[in-house]
């Protein structure tokens, strides 16, 4: 059966879609993505989407769920690489993913999980993180 | 009995010199076009116009595709010239009257007939005029599409103002179209140019409703999908009275009132500060140091 992989990257989990996503794909990525943060105690989760280039509400919505599912095993979610025609589809539709953090691409993604590991880590540290 | 046709043919040229006395009276516009010209495009349009009236009086018909395609171009080259479109249907009326006598001369004793033929050539040639009108009119319209578009590209510039820093100042009253232009000239440049911050300045936006500002928001949504923080600046008092008015919730957009607020705003996100120089050596080289 078809499988997007995920890799796992230290403390964070890396997902990089390059095909297109069907349903049953959608579906299927979200209970490993469930099931590999809860084995690795993962604290983020970066999905590349740079290679997509249709979606559809269902789609957006499997995004949305993986994001909130996260959250709940206490990873953040960041969204990379979304195509402009993307964006102003999922807008169109009327979805503006307001609980998913996103980035221009993977590596300022990984910028912005590290710093929320950092901060998550270092709460007692008034100044947060360090550059 | 004679027909029309027959007539013209019969006396084209005593017709032509006719009509052109009669636009160098009235019709011709010395200051736009040449005698030469006139009576080069007068003998043209006779010679067709005598041809496919023979087969036929209807001015739609296929025998006069050649006289209508002569007209279109006789329109366009006028409207270029700068005359009006009544000037450029007086073109084509003004040949009714050497017509006419022309008729009148060879019908002498039929008056049933001659008033049949009058009608019939001259509603020919009414014909033609509004065809001619329309042809201008048309290409007048053509014209204006051709310059809505070039304006539509003109008023969305995205510029870049910083590394990563990209600035769109929105001119003129935002509809559906241009919102959708906006959108994605916006949205490739972030990509283009790997940006994280983009500011929509809307100093130049005249009136913000509903609509605008429904457009807006859908525009700052999608460029924060891609990664990208939208910050709104150039909201004028009257317009942020509006907003407020109209009950628009602008919560989730970061706004400023000016665009060099924004900036400041945008460099200060990317960890960076604008230092003045030492006093003398910044007054020497041209202070490049920020007024707020």
């Amino acid at each position: 059966m078809e499988r997007i992989p995920i890799l796992k990257l230290g403390d964070f989990l890396l997902v990089t879609i390059q095909v297109d996503m069907h349903d049953q794909l959608a579906i299927t990525l979200q209970d490993d993505l469930t099931t590999q943060i809860a084995k690795h105690a993962s604290r983020g989760v970066l999905i590349d989407i740079s290679s997509l280039e249709i979606v559809d509400s269902f789609i957006g919505r499997m995004l949305a769920n993986i994001a909130a599912m996260s959250k709940v095993l206490d990873a953040q979610t960041v969204l990379t690489g979304m195509q402009p025609a993307v964006a102003i589809t999922l807008v169109e539709l009327g979805m503006s993913l307001s609980g998913i953090k996103t980035a221009l691409n993977v590596e300022r993604g990984m910028e912005i999980l590290r710093q929320f590991s950092d901060q998550s880590y270092e709460l007692q540290d008034a100044n947060g993180f360090q550059e | 009995m004679i027909s029309f046709h027959e007539v013209v043919k019969k006396n084209e040229g005593a017709i032509l010199s006719a009509w052109i006395e009669e636009m160098v009276k009235g019709v011709r516009r010395a200051d736009l076009m040449t005698d030469t010209e006139l009576k080069q495009q007068a003998r043209e349009l006779l010679g067709l116009f005598a041809k496919a009236a023979e087969s036929s009086s209807e001015a739609e018909s296929e025998a006069f595709l050649q006289t209508r395609e002569f007209l279109r171009e006789i329109a366009k080259s006028r409207m270029d010239q700068g005359f009006t479109p009544t000037e450029t249907a007086r073109f084509v009326l003004s040949l009714k009257q050497p017509i006419f006598h022309a008729l009148r001369d060879a019908l002498k004793g039929n008056p049933s007939d001659l008033v049949n033929e009058v009608w019939a050539s001259g509603n020919l040639l009414d014909r033609l005029a509004l065809f001619t009108v329309d042809s201008a009119v048309e290409f007048r319209d053509q014209v204006i599409g051709r310059q809505q578009e070039e304006m539509l590209e003109l008023s969305t510039p995205v510029v870049k103002l910083w590394d990563g820093v990209l600035a769109l100042p929105l001119i003129g009253t935002l509809d559906s179209a241009r919102t959708q232009v906006v959108m994605e000239s916006l949205l490739s440049a972030i990509v283009e140019t790997n940006s994280q911050i983009a500011i929509i300045d809307i100093t130049g936006v005249p009136t913000v409703d509903t609509l605008v500002a429904q457009h807006l928001i859908k525009t700052i949504t999608a460029a924060r999908l891609m990664g990208a923080d939208c910050f709104l600046s150039g909201i004028r008092p009257a317009i942020a009275q509006t907003i407020v008015h109209l009950g628009i919730d602008l919560v989730d957009v970061q706004t400023k009132a000016k665009l060099s607020d924004a900036f400041a705003m945008a460099l200060s996100r990317m960890g960076k500060v604008v230092v003045a120089r030492k006093p003398a050596a910044g007054m020497a080289l041209g202070s490049k140091a920020k007024d707020n």
